[in-house]
């Protein structure tokens, strides 16, 4: 016999959040015995390999799959001849094997089912594809003609907004920049490859998926296969990384789905290393015009950022690049665009921290030149233009502490007394500078529902489908349960990773922990009051559960700008020899909010910043444009940052108190990290070297011919 | 046909001795994953580009996903199922009885020095044989060597700073 809230025996002797705590999975992790999508123990499982167009614009005449199908251990072939019927769920993408078109190179035109993976393989080189391409437009150009202004652009803000008028704000500046960026296409690389094992019982779907949103894989594989969504499960339990890769179902999914329907057994489906660069989305590259006037002072007048990215044939996506420059400083005259071209390639899709990690590349490289230009210290000059509210929606932050963060950073990495003249420091053949950059990030929550149950004998299960990509999903929801439960961590059995928990939303736009955090909070206060009022602070023998839904509070909020903000330092030296940038130094100082675990928390800042370093230096994906293929197809081509890239790496955040957000407080912190990186290596390679670098990556061809 | 594309192998894999018959074509990662049922070890690339499939072959730490398995007869494999106490994975072993952990496999645990997980076989492993083969070779094991010896693993989610520390630990001990 228990009574909850007055003789619980186990009483929290503090709260759970805030406090550090190895994630609850790492012993699962650190042994192997964590599943990912095709480590599921299935008896009978069948192979699947894809094989994939090779123009980039055209039509598959044929398919002859006789020798394919002639091989030992191959069970079947899909083609778009027989490929059973999917019904449109709004992502073109997904409607793989539907018709003879082709619209990028890579898309899939077939898929071999074998009984071992080197059967399938082997089979899919036997598989004759005759296919005719035509001229393929494959180039991003600032020049466009088929340029547009979206309606939106992603995430649902709209494409333009102007205020005041920038040209006379500029006209009227003292000091002026005028400058274009270019960022590059990048992957996401997540480690695990885009991977599914599916299997049909009874009429109904099963997948173990590497996904990010098992709710709506679910319901876009009901909607697909024509299925009631209790039809259909996905299980994502352990998530390899995803970067918002896997946010929305890819092919792979529906394409196990498929073959699993075709062989009559379970088929397990991992798309290779090479084919994810077509098939697993990407970063658009962009091209990004900034113009900013300031006064004698250093009071910025005019704010212009017009951005430019691709999207795919299929369907529109648009990187929302210029959305931070409406709130990050204060100026009477702004104007921000957004204009895309439909191409013959790939759609671009969500990459960590979309909008704002190519977007404060341009922004933050181009506050430093204007600093630069002004003679003034970049850390000041920021300060000096913080606005004291939403500067183009007039409505106030909930909470806003860059100035804090860039004080508290400046203090911390020693930036006082820095000089500020480039290229006169030197060491032997580097050449030595710092610089630093300011990072946003908005604060979403979306609606979830989660569970909560307690036990006779005094536990608790609380499950909620959130997704765990390595953030450390499951650990602090279980803190922040714990905390509204008022008991010890350790009574809590959390679960996630399961469509059949109940629908929540996507790890994906830093709004997990704010979200599913929220659903938590809210059962498990439901349960302590269903004891109370119900069962007179008793347990019964049978237990209680309480199932909650956050739709209506998160609808409600009353309005208010919701941001995360930070600022990141950064100490390079650039060889004079080979031109070559080593990162000595990187410093990041957040405020986002109510950090829930800082041992998790920091793993996320600090992996934020390793990939923003990775971006600066290394990341960018080719595109032939006479193919439309992605050369840079491996990870020995496509160079992301190794242990050896990597130096020292510092991360620190205020202890900030929100009101406006959630019961929990906290802001998310999967995506700032990232932002304002890529500015912070530039602006200090500037100052080493005196080279203005708007193109990333930043590499040798930069910097060798002037370096010396 | 059959005998074309088989061949029999016995190698012993985490202290079991396995007699197999193995397609010609198959690597090493895949018999371990999908004959042995070790999928502990990961496939991330299947081209040696990424280190999450390394495993000690006979000691040394390779990349799975070159090895072909119809190389591997008479020798001796570990795998990260087999650094903790017990080939935990292995159906012979209730799956709810936790290992005892490798020391390594500790000081990551302990020092969060992983996100995602996926690329943590690999990194563990490689760990093991990196420390291994600088005892041999009485190489001074500074942060920046550690970081120099661990690049061929990568870890996307960011975690390097926190590998380092981990392998510092063991490699004072």
């Amino acid at each position: 016999m228990t009574t909850f809230l007055t003789s619980l025996t186990e009483r929290a002797t503090q709260p759970a959040v805030g406090v550090g705590s190895p994630r609850i999975e790492a012993w699962d992790k650190v042994t192997g015995r964590a599943p990912y999508a095709v480590d599921h123990p299935v008896p009978g499982a069948a192979y699947a390999w894809v094989v994939q167009s090779t123009v980039a614009r055209g039509v598959v005449h044929d398919v002859d799959t006789s020798r394919a199908l002639a091989e030992e251990g191959v069970l079947g072939v899909l083609w778009h001849g027989n490929a059973p019927h999917l019904e449109p769920v709004g992502d073109p993408e997904l409607m793989v094997l539907q018709s003879p078109r082709i619209a990028y190179r890579g898309q899939v035109v077939a898929v071999v089912v074998a009984t071992s993976p080197e059967a399938a393989r082997g089979g899919a080189d036997l598989v004759r594809v005759r296919e005719e391409g035509t001229t393929a437009d494959t180039v991003l150009r600032i020049d466009h003609p088929a340029l547009y202004q979206p309606v939106q652009v992603n995430a649902g803000y709209p494409a333009r907004s102007a205020i005041g008028d920038v040209d006379a704000g500029l006209a009227e500046a003292a000091v002026r920049v005028d400058a274009t960026y270019h960022t590059p296409a990048e992957h996401h690389c997540a480690m695990e490859p885009h991977a599914t094992t599916a299997f049909w019982e009874h009429g109904c779907l099963v997948v173990f998926d590497s996904t990010q949103a098992s709710t709506a894989a679910r319901d876009a594989l009901a909607g697909l296969f024509e299925l009631p969504p209790q039809a259909v499960r996905v299980v994502n339990e352990h998530v390899g990384g995803g970067f918002g890769s896997k946010g929305t179902m890819k092919v792979n999914t529906v394409l196990a789905a498929m073959a699993a329907r075709l062989v009559g057994r379970p088929v397990k489906l991992a798309l290779t290393r090479q084919q994810l660069f077509a098939l697993a989305g990407y970063r658009t590259p962009t091209i990004q015009r900034i113009r900013l006037g300031a006064t004698a002072q250093g009071r910025l007048l005019a704010i212009g950022h017009d951005a430019v990215s691709q999207t795919s044939q299929l369907s529109e996506f648009v990187e929302q690049s210029a959305v931070l420059s409406r709130h990050m400083y204060a100026a009477p005259h702004r104007l921000t665009t957004h204009r895309v071209v439909a191409l013959d390639v790939p759609t671009p899709v969500w990459m960590r921290a979309p909008g704002e990690c190519p977007g404060a590349f341009a922004l933050e490289s181009a506050i430093d030149e204007l600093a630069s230009a002004g003679n003034w210290d970049p850390v000041r000059l920021r300060i000096d233009n913080e606005p004291p509210v939403h500067p183009e929606e007039r409505i106030p932050f909930s909470s806003r502490h860059l100035v804090e963060c860039l004080r508290d950073g400046a203090e911390r990495f020693g930036w006082s007394g820095r000089d500020p003249r480039p290229a006169v420091r030197r060491d032997g053949e580097w050449l030595l500078g710092t610089g630093v950059a300011a990072s946003t990030y908005p604060s979403i929550t979306w609606p979830s529902t989660a569970l909560a149950r307690a036990t006779a004998d005094q536990r608790f299960d609380v499950e909620v489908n959130a997704a765990d990509i390595g953030t450390g999903a499951r650990t602090v929801l279980r803190q922040i349960a714990a905390d509204a439960l008022d008991v010890p961590a350790h009574c809590v059995a959390i679960t996630v990773g399961d469509s059949a928990i109940g629908p929540a939303t996507v790890a994906g736009g830093s709004t997990g922990t704010a979200s599913w955090g929220w659903a938590v909070t809210k059962a498990c206060r439901l349960l302590r009051e269903r004891i109370h009022r119900d069962h007179g602070g008793r347990v019964p023998d049978g237990g209680v559960a309480v199932r909650a839904d956050t739709t209506l509070d998160v609808r409600d909020r009353p309005e208010f700008s919701r941001h995360a903000y930070g600022a990141q330092f950064c100490q390079v030296r650039v060889s004079t020899v080979t031109g070559e940038v080593r990162v000595d130094r990187l410093l990041g100082v957040f405020a986002a909010g109510r950090i829930v675990n800082p041992t998790t928390a920091r793993s996320q800042f600090l992996g934020g910043m390793t990939m923003g370093l990775s971006g600066a230096l290394l990341e960018r994906s080719i595109l032939d444009p006479r193919t439309g293929d992605f050369v840079t197809g491996d990870l020995a081509a496509y160079h992301v940052a190794v242990n050896a890239d990597v130096p020292r790496v510092e991360v620190s955040w205020l202890d900030e108190h929100d009101p406006h957000l959630n019961p929990m407080g906290v802001k998310g912190i999967g995506e700032i990290g990232i932002v304002g990186t890529a500015a912070a290596v530039a602006n200090a390679v500037h100052h080493a070297t005196g080279i203005r670098v708007r193109d990333l990556p930043i590499g040798l061809e930069h910097l060798v011919p002037r370096s010396r | 046909m059959e005998r074309r594309f088989t061949s029999d192998v016995r190698f012993d894999v985490n202290g079991h001795t396995y007699e197999l018959s193995v397609d010609n074509r198959a690597t090493l990662l895949d018999v371990l994953r999908e004959q042995l049922s070790l999928p502990g070890t990961k496939k991330g690339c299947d081209h040696g580009q990424c280190g999450a499939c390394t495993v000690l072959l006979s000691g040394r730490r390779v990349n799975s996903c070159l090895v072909l398995a119809v190389t591997c007869d008479a020798a001796a494999v570990t795998t990260v199922e087999g650094l903790s106490s017990r080939t935990a994975i292995h159906a012979a072993v209730p799956p709810d009885e936790p290992p005892t952990l490798h020391p390594m496999q500790e000081a990551f645990v302990a020092h969060d020095a992983l996100q995602c997980g996926f690329c943590t076989p690999g990194q563990i492993c490689s760990a093991v044989g990196m420390l291994e083969e600088a005892a041999a070779e009485e190489v001074d094991l500074d942060e920046h060597e550690i970081r120099e010896r661990m690049s061929g693993n990568i870890c996307r989610c960011g975690a390097y700073v926190n590998i380092v520390a981990a392998i510092q630990e063991v490699a004072a001990r």
